[in-house]
Order: structure tokens, then sequence, then C-alpha cells
């Protein structure tokens, strides 16, 4: 069970809004890249995050690049989820790989700041703050096998191969 | 039941009748990266510890988002990569050796190939026939380690294009017209498969700018078949032994199809902060643009340098505006340099970068000023994109961009053709 705030996104957040191309150098210093997270949609995201909270989007939630540090400074944010009304494929795939699960569900009942319990096995949103329960889809079986490993690297190392 | 293109391709690299909706296991012809998503790949296949590449003669490592290095941080990326490349044995394309994707097209993309790419446009190879998609780190590292990956096998949109070009409109104006008609996310998931006689008359510098596009709409996939073009482009690079014809079959079931009447297109522009926020470029005038960029894996082909340097032969850009050159690989830059167009810019004031990716990713080479315009032929106009989120990015051909570049706002190339 997973428990923490919503911190609300609109449509078409990038790759670019959460994570800056100009900030490439960073790239292998993931310490410094990370306090960059969501700096073009909410600079403020950095300083205010918990270790546990979820980030809510709207729709084609991660377009663009296959930047894989994009899931990752968020991961590395403390995020232990994304929710959104439709995630981005490249993205998607990436914050699986990561270990980091997606949710699609109508986050428009969502309100920032509210607090929300997930059940990622059942896929059950509790927004505690008002009391609305969301079913969200299911994340697809071939995925789940990979994020149940707590991403692909280690879905490899221990089934050295893909049996999805 | 008939096969897609899609399905035709991941059923051979599988071994299975793949059908959409299906989750397949393909062997990966070609795995590449490039130079800012090349060091976690190198990172997570050392986290995996695995030993060796499946395949190191079709693995490469580009170095070409960054080129010549602007940082010391991003020399030492590239450190990491010639290292990683000598330990494994596979194949670097250093600086100015071009954009991954033009040099994919040149020298590796295979017509029913299956590529993986550590970049969102490795669908450019799709114009080859090839099931080329773009993927993160980790997925490519299992790629170049295994030799496989797993795919959910796309739905299809088919994409009919008939009656060919108006004068002063091509496939730029096709592409940003389909994107801004389906949305960011009109093909999400799926793959789109271009058909019709306007795409069977289309170059193959005019099919890598559509297929390069196709990741915009959200697609796994822009498909075109492999037929005569494809033929006659991979014997003009000294390959035409990789060919093979490849069409999706008769009965082919296709999710949606989509005509587009092309003689009725414009030239049509992409304004700030999306990809699909399209118009014509002539609803756009007196747009005042400070910059214009020419160039990168969307169009910085020889047949884009050639239109633009039409366009400004004998002429001067705009004092108010300035415009930057980068051919997508020194193949195309070399040519243009022997056609006369690269001198025809610089005389016209043209600043030519190296080629590669210029400052279509905002890391240098360009970054915009704060409440700068520029109009650039790259294919992502996102905020922040060219480095400043203070900034607008526009998109459009390379008509487009020459003729904005002459007259310092947005212009329709029809008003100077």
């Amino acid at each position: 069970m997973l428990k923490g705030r919503a911190f609300k996104f609109g449509d078409g957040i990038s790759t670019d809004h959460i994570i800056p191309g100009r900030y490439a150098h960073l790239r292998s210093n993931l310490p410094e890249l990370a306090k960059h997270v969501m700096e073009d949609a909410d600079p403020a995201f950095a300083g205010r995050v918990h270790q546990g909270d979820f980030i809510v989007g709207g729709s084609n939630f991660g377009l663009g690049s296959s930047r894989e540090h994009a899931p990752l400074v968020i991961k590395m944010a403390g995020v232990s989820a994304i929710l959104a009304k439709s995630v981005a494929r490249i993205f998607f795939r990436n914050a699986i790989n990561l270990g980091l699960p997606v949710l699609i569900c109508d986050t428009d009942k969502i309100k920032d700041g509210d607090e929300l319990e997930i059940d990622l096995a059942s896929g059950i949103i509790k927004d505690l703050t008002t009391g609305v329960q969301l079913n969200s889809g299911r994340i697809p079986e071939a995925m789940l096998r990979i994020l149940d490993e707590g991403g692909l690297i280690p879905y490899i190392q221990k089934h050295g191969d893909f049996h999805l | 039941m008939g096969k897609t293109l899609a399905e035709k391709i991941l059923s051979q690299s599988s071994c299975v009748e793949a059908k959409a909706g299906d989750i397949v296991i393909a062997g990966v012809n070609l795995s590449f990266v490039q130079d800012t998503t090349g060091p976690l790949t190198v990172r997570q296949f050392q986290a995996g510890k695995f030993a060796r590449l499946a395949d190191a003669r079709r693995t490469v490592l580009f170095v070409d988002h960054a080129v010549p290095s602007p940082s010391s941080a991003l020399s030492n990326d590239h450190m990491l990569l010639r290292g990683f490349a000598a330990e494994m044995g596979c194949l670097i394309s250093d600086i100015g050796c071009g954009v991954c994707h033009q040099v994919v097209a040149e020298s590796f993309a295979r017509p029913g190939d299956v590529i993986v790419g550590a970049d969102s446009h490795t669908v450019t190879a799709g114009a080859l026939g090839a099931f080329a998609t773009g993927m993160g780190s980790s997925d490519v590292a299992v790629a170049m380690a295994l030799g496989k990956t797993w795919f959910r096998v796309p739905e299809t949109i088919r994409v009919v294009a008939r009656g060919g070009f108006a004068k002063g409109v091509g496939a730029k104006d096709l592409i940003l017209h389909l994107i801004g008609r389906i949305g960011a996310d009109g093909a999400s998931y799926k793959a789109l498969e271009f058909g019709g006689d306007t795409v069977a008359r289309m170059s193959m510098a005019q099919r890598l700018t559509i297929a390069n596009m196709a990741v915009e709409a959200g697609a796994k996939v822009g498909l075109f078949p492999s037929d005569e073009v494809t033929r006659d482009y991979l014997r003009a690079q000294g390959r035409g032994g990789d060919y093979r014809p490849l069409v999706a079959d008769a009965g082919a079931v296709y999710e949606e199809t989509i005509e587009i009447d092309t003689p009725s297109l414009e030239p049509t522009v992409s304004r700030p902060h999306t990809v699909d926020n399209t118009a014509p470029a002539r609803e756009l005038k007196g747009v005042k643009v400070q910059q214009v960029l020419i160039g990168t894996c969307t169009n910085g082909r020889l047949e884009d340098l050639t239109v633009a340097a039409a366009i400004l032969k004998g002429k001067k850009r705009s004092p108010d505006t300035r415009l930057l050159v980068a051919p997508a690989s020194p193949q195309v830059l070399l040519e243009a340099i022997r056609a006369g167009h690269i001198a025809a810019l610089v005389e016209a004031g043209a600043v030519l970068l190296p080629p590669g990716c210029g400052p279509c990713l905002g890391l240098h080479q360009g970054v915009l000023g704060n409440g700068e315009v520029c109009l650039s032929t790259a294919n992502r106009n996102f905020q922040g994109r060219m480095g400043n989120p203070e900034s607008f990015i526009y998109l459009g051909s390379p008509a487009t961009a020459a003729a904005t570049a002459l007259t310092g706002e947005i212009t329709d190339p029809r008003e100077v053709l």
C-alpha cells in the first residue's frame, strides 16, 4: 500500500518539462541532475516533494524524448508512483523498467495536495482528502512481470531472458 | 489474414505469426545509443553484468548530440562511450560523423530490420521499411546484450496521401498537417503506415522527414513500404544488396485509414509549445523571428539544403535574423559543398554548424535568449527545448525556414518562390 500527497500537473508534460535537455551535462551526476526534476513545469517541485508522494498528470504524460533520466529523476525525488489519464509510450516503458509504477486513471478527480492511498495489486486509488475512489486500468501483464522484479535489469539478471 | 507492415516485420523477427495486440520477443538487427543516453545505457549494461554484446558489428555508439563537446562533463561522457566501444569492439560514430538517424539511414538500416535506439527519433529508419523505434537506456542495454527485445505488436493507422504536392509544399508540411489533425497522442502506441501515390513518388529524404516525426503523434513506428525508391537509395549508398521489397498484404487490417489530399496542403507551421498546435504559415505573417535553424535529423539532408539554397542564393538574410545551418551528416555536407549550396547559404549570411544535432535540444550552438523566437526545421518545439523556457519555437519546412530568414518574420515560402 502506497500513501502520499498528490502533486498535480496538466496535460502534455514532456520529458523536457521533467528534465530539460539543457542539463544533459549532469546526466552522469544524478544527484545534481535530480535537483532539476520537473523544473520547467513547477520550479518549486524539487523542494516540496517528499518520499512516497505521487505525481498526478493529465493526458500524454512524458511525451517526447527517450531519456530514461526522466523517470529516473522522478524516482530519485522519492515519488512512489505516477498517475495520469494517459502516458506516452517510451516514458511508460522506461518508468516500469526502473521499477516506478504508472497508473492510468481519471486524474481530473484528484486535486493538488490531496492525500492518496494506492493499492498496486488491485489498482484501487483512494483519495483520502475527498473520499473519492478510483480504479486504474491494469498495468499490462508483461510490464507487471518486469515491475514485480524491480525493473528490467533485475528482471533479466534473475531470468536471464524474456519470459513475458 | 493479411498483415500490416508492422505485423509482417515482427512476425519475421519473432518467428511467430504476430498480430496486433500480441506480445512478441523480436530479434534486433541494430542497436544504438547517442551521447546523452549512451552513458546510462553503458551503466545499465554494466549493472546487468552482461559480458558481451550480442552483435558488436550491429551495435553503434553515436557521439552526435553535443559535438564538439561544450563542457568537460559531456567530454567525460564521450570518453566513457569511446572506452566502452574499445572494450566491447562495437562501432563508434564520433564527432562530426553525423546525426545518428541520418547515419543509420545512410549506412545501416535495411528493409525488414528491427532497430532499437536510445533516442525517440529512431523511428526515422521506418522510411526504409525498418521497424525502428526509440527506447530508453535499460531497454537498449538489454537489446545490445541479448540481441532481442519485447514488443506489443501495434495496431496500425494507415495514412494514404494522394495527388502530389503543390509548389512550395512538401513532406514536412504533410507530417505537420497530420500531427495537427490527429494530435500529439493521436497515434499513441500504434504504427503509422504511409501509402498512396504521393508516397510512392516521394524521395527517401522526404520519407525520412515524415518517419522521423511519427513519434510526435505518439507512434511506435512510422513505416513506409520498401519499393523502387528504397532500392535506388540503397544502391546509391553502395548498399544495393541490402534491398528487399516489402509491402503490406492486400488484406491487412487497419484500425483506421486517414486520407490526405496532398495538393490541398499548404506550408504548415507548429506554434509554441506543442507540435500539434499547427497553422498555415500565411496566418503567422508578422511573427518576428530572431533565429532560423535549418538542419537536424528531420530536415538536414541534401534535398533540404537544396531547397533552402535555392531560396537564399544571391540574397541576404534579414539583418535581425540569425541563420544556422547544420547538415545531418558529413556525406550531406560534402554533397552540399560540391553542389554550391553551402557557399550560397554562407553568402546569404548563414552560420555553418558541424554535422550533428546542433541547437535542436538546447545544449549549445544557438541557445535562445529570453523572449526570442526561433523558426526551426527540427521536430520538437516543447517549452525549453532549445535551452531556454522563456523562448518560443515554431517548426516548419526548409522552404518556410529559408523564406523566414529572408524576411525576418514567419513567411509562406510561396511568397518568395
